[in-house]
């Protein structure tokens, strides 16, 4: 498929996801308190602007990375293993 | 299309969803040992779990035209009771003659704790006393980039290991090339919310190649769908592929793989 026609399958289904997340952000907003210190506010933040970056590298494993705990290399000598 | 689903836990399944893969198309299956929703209490509710892996589902499938093949060990997440899993690890050769065990698996990491990555290492040196197949499960989420790491480094670590005989399972965008590219094969599970989407299990075929690269449904206690290999199909042919590269993922891939385990005894359908 190039890239007209992936975009003529996939529009509805991407507005429905932004849709999508925008009613979950104003879940949020509606909400009672404040969670703008939770550390997740901050990724989900961070997510929502990697998607409007140019990059060199898949958004969506650049997401994941975003969203993974750190590896460590010297794991093994941490656990004595 | 005849597809074969590479893990899937049928024993979380009633007999009516046999009766819907079977018309699905699906002639065979490979269900791997996990996590029974709750922590066991002793081994003896493992050669309990054992015996209905290895003799009780068999027969089920059966009566709807499929082959069950299954796994056996203790789960990442129960892995985390060391003297549990040494009695279990002790108790899994009582089984491995069973005609329709494949190896040991689905061991792997939960949390990624130093229990987990003990006990791993110790059904690896087990795989390797019997000459089984290892099929391995990655954490999930925010574990999984940091657990399938940890588990290359102890799986490339043993030059005993034979890469080709090992399936890294629930493998996504952040953690296919890294296992494909050490000589594993690689498993994507195609989950509705948690894992991967049969679309973007798609995008990784038509990046990474169809080679060494294995889709399954996984079936299990959360949301999941036992038929989400044949919306892999449909999603394929959406796209315009051949049916011999979805035949290839679907089928032809995961005979390849299992084919080297020496219980393995699949009867083509055709």
């Amino acid at each position: 498929m190039n890239s007209q026609e992936v975009l003529d399958r996939e529009y509805l289904e991407i507005r429905g996801k932004i849709v999508e997340l925008a009613a979950s952000l104003d879940r949020l907003d509606r909400a009672e308190g404040c969670v703008s210190d939770d550390n997740r506010m901050s990724l989900i933040k961070q997510g929502l602007e990697m998607l409007l970056q140019e990059a060199d590298q898949s958004k969506a494993k650049q997401i994941q990375m975003l969203f993974s705990r750190v590896y460590q290399d010297n794991w093994r000598e941490h656990f004595d293993i | 299309m005849y597809y074969f689903d590479p893990h899937i836990h049928m024993v979380s399944r009633t007999t009516d969803d046999y009766e819907t893969l079977a018309k699905m198309g699906c002639v065979g299956m490979s269900e791997p040992a996990f996590w029974a929703g709750y922590d066991r209490g002793s081994v003896e509710s493992f050669r309990d779990y054992f015996r209905q892996l290895t003799d009780f589902e068999p027969k089920r499938a059966a009566q709807y035209g499929i082959q069950h093949y299954t796994w056996l060990c203790i789960n990442a997440k129960e892995a985390e009771n060391v003297e549990l899993s040494r009695e279990v690890i002790k108790m899994i050769p009582e089984f491995l003659e069973k005609p329709n065990v494949l190896g040991i698996g689905e061991i792997g990491l939960n949390k990624n704790t130093k229990n987990e990555a003990t006990i791993f290492l110790e059904h690896m040196e087990l795989a390797l006393k019997y000459n089984q197949q290892i099929l391995i499960h990655t954490p999930h989420l925010e574990d999984k980039y940091q657990g399938t790491r940890m588990i290359l480094d102890m799986l490339t670590g043993d030059s005993r290991i034979n890469r080709s005989r090992v399936l890294v399972d629930h493998v996504e965008e952040h953690t296919a090339k890294d296992v494909l590219e050490r000589g594993f094969w690689a498993g994507m599970t195609l989950y509705p919310v948690t894992k991967c989407t049969p679309q973007r299990a798609a995008d990784i075929i038509e990046m990474c190649g169809a080679e060494r690269l294995l889709v399954n449904s996984a079936g299990d206690w959360g949301p999941s769908k036992p038929t989400a290999v044949p919306d892999l199909i449909l999603e394929m042919r959406r796209r315009g592929h051949s049916e011999a590269l979805i035949r290839k993922v679907v089928y032809d891939n995961p005979i390849e793989f299992f084919s080297q385990s020496q219980n393995f005894s699949f009867i083509h359908p055709e």
